[in-house]
């Protein structure tokens, strides 16, 4: 199962982001595979390697899935960790990727969940995958 | 799970280390870190865990450079070899597009080696991959050791045990000096890019 995205696809993906995410008042957010690859992120990653960060999100979420099954689930829907300035909040997207967004302390977790969930809407068609 | 991004025409290529605990995986990805410039290789991530031994994961990206107008980007991972850890040995392979299999030397590891490379042979079965498809290159590890007092297994004996019946590409290797990584490396990324195209032609 690979993936290729044409430009059109990545163009689309990046409006989404941009329009939802970035607007509402995130930092930063990345689409990344469930094998760690990166696919788009935008943003301000000033000082953030954003490749490791899709490789640790990936082994994060999948490390969470194993956790879900011993208690009877097949994965988390979503993952949220909490930082003293910055936090960040995990969105499972079809069955193969993840939405990872940063935000700060002055941007609601309500918000920031609420646009995801629209985003992660959008973006399953064009991905390609099932929802 | 290979990824094209034709915005950028970029493709990302994920090779694991595999092979048998305190084999020399993470040696491997240790010495292709400290001997890459900073314009080929990315961070290198090692999950922070008590011990010498691999917890979870490391994590080396690098740029090869252009194949026919495409980038292309690699993702070194290892797995912990200890047997018990097998439930994160199957989550680093998720979307694995080539396999590095580490074999150790040691005499005393024969079985170990065995044993490992049956239990990626299982775990790559569970995803639907097979062994034989997918691309491999065995690097026999500590061969430096030759000239010491420890006993090790002869390369003969080692191509009988695990490269009888695959006949993959292999190397004598010491991760630990540089010897063989390289061309370990670069045998895997030609298999690996080969693969994902082929793979691709035929979608």
């Amino acid at each position: 199962m690979d993936l290729v995205l044409s430009k059109e696809s990545i163009d689309n993906i990046i409006s989404v982001l941009d329009e939802d995410l970035l607007r509402a008042g995130a930092d930063c957010v990345l689409l990344v595979d469930r094998s760690g690859n990166l696919i788009v992120n935008r943003g301000d990653p000033a000082n953030l390697d954003v490749v490791a960060l899709a490789a640790l999100s990936a082994a994060n979420f999948g490390a969470t899935a194993e956790i879900a099954k011993l208690i009877g689930e097949d994965d988390f829907a979503l993952l949220f960790h909490k930082g003293k300035n910055e936090n960040i909040h995990f969105t499972k997207v079809g069955k193969g990727f993840i939405l990872i967004t940063l935000f700060g302390k002055d941007v609601s977790l309500g918000l920031i969940r609420l646009n995801t969930a629209r985003v992660t809407d959008t973006l399953v068609p064009i991905l390609g995958g099932e929802q | 799970m290979s990824f094209i991004d034709l915005s950028k025409n970029e493709v990302q290529c994920k090779i694991v280390y595999y092979g048998p605990g305190r084999g020399g995986k993470t040696t491997n990805l240790l010495y292709l870190h400290q001997a890459m410039t900073d314009s080929v290789r990315g961070k290198m991530v090692t999950i922070d865990t008590k011990g010498d031994r691999t917890l979870f994961f490391d994590f080396l990206p690098l740029a090869l450079g252009q194949i026919q107008g495409l980038s292309i980007k690699i993702q070194l991972y290892t797995v912990p070899g200890q047997v018990m850890y097998n439930a994160t040995r199957k989550l680093v392979l998720k979307g694995v597009d080539g396999i590095v299999f580490v074999a150790d030397s040691l005499k005393v590891q024969k079985e170990k080696n065995v044993e490992s490379l049956d239990n990626l042979r299982q775990n790559l079965a569970e995803d639907n991959i097979d062994i034989k498809e997918i691309p491999l290159v065995l690097q026999y590890n500590k061969r430096d050791l030759g000239g010491s007092n420890i006993p090790i297994l002869s390369v003969e004996k080692m191509q009988e045990d695990l490269n009888r019946e695959l006949q993959v590409p292999w190397f004598s290797g010491s991760a630990l000096k540089g010897d063989g990584v390289f061309e370990t490396l670069r045998e895997i990324s030609k298999g690996t890019v080969k693969y994902v195209s082929r793979k691709l032609l035929s979608r």
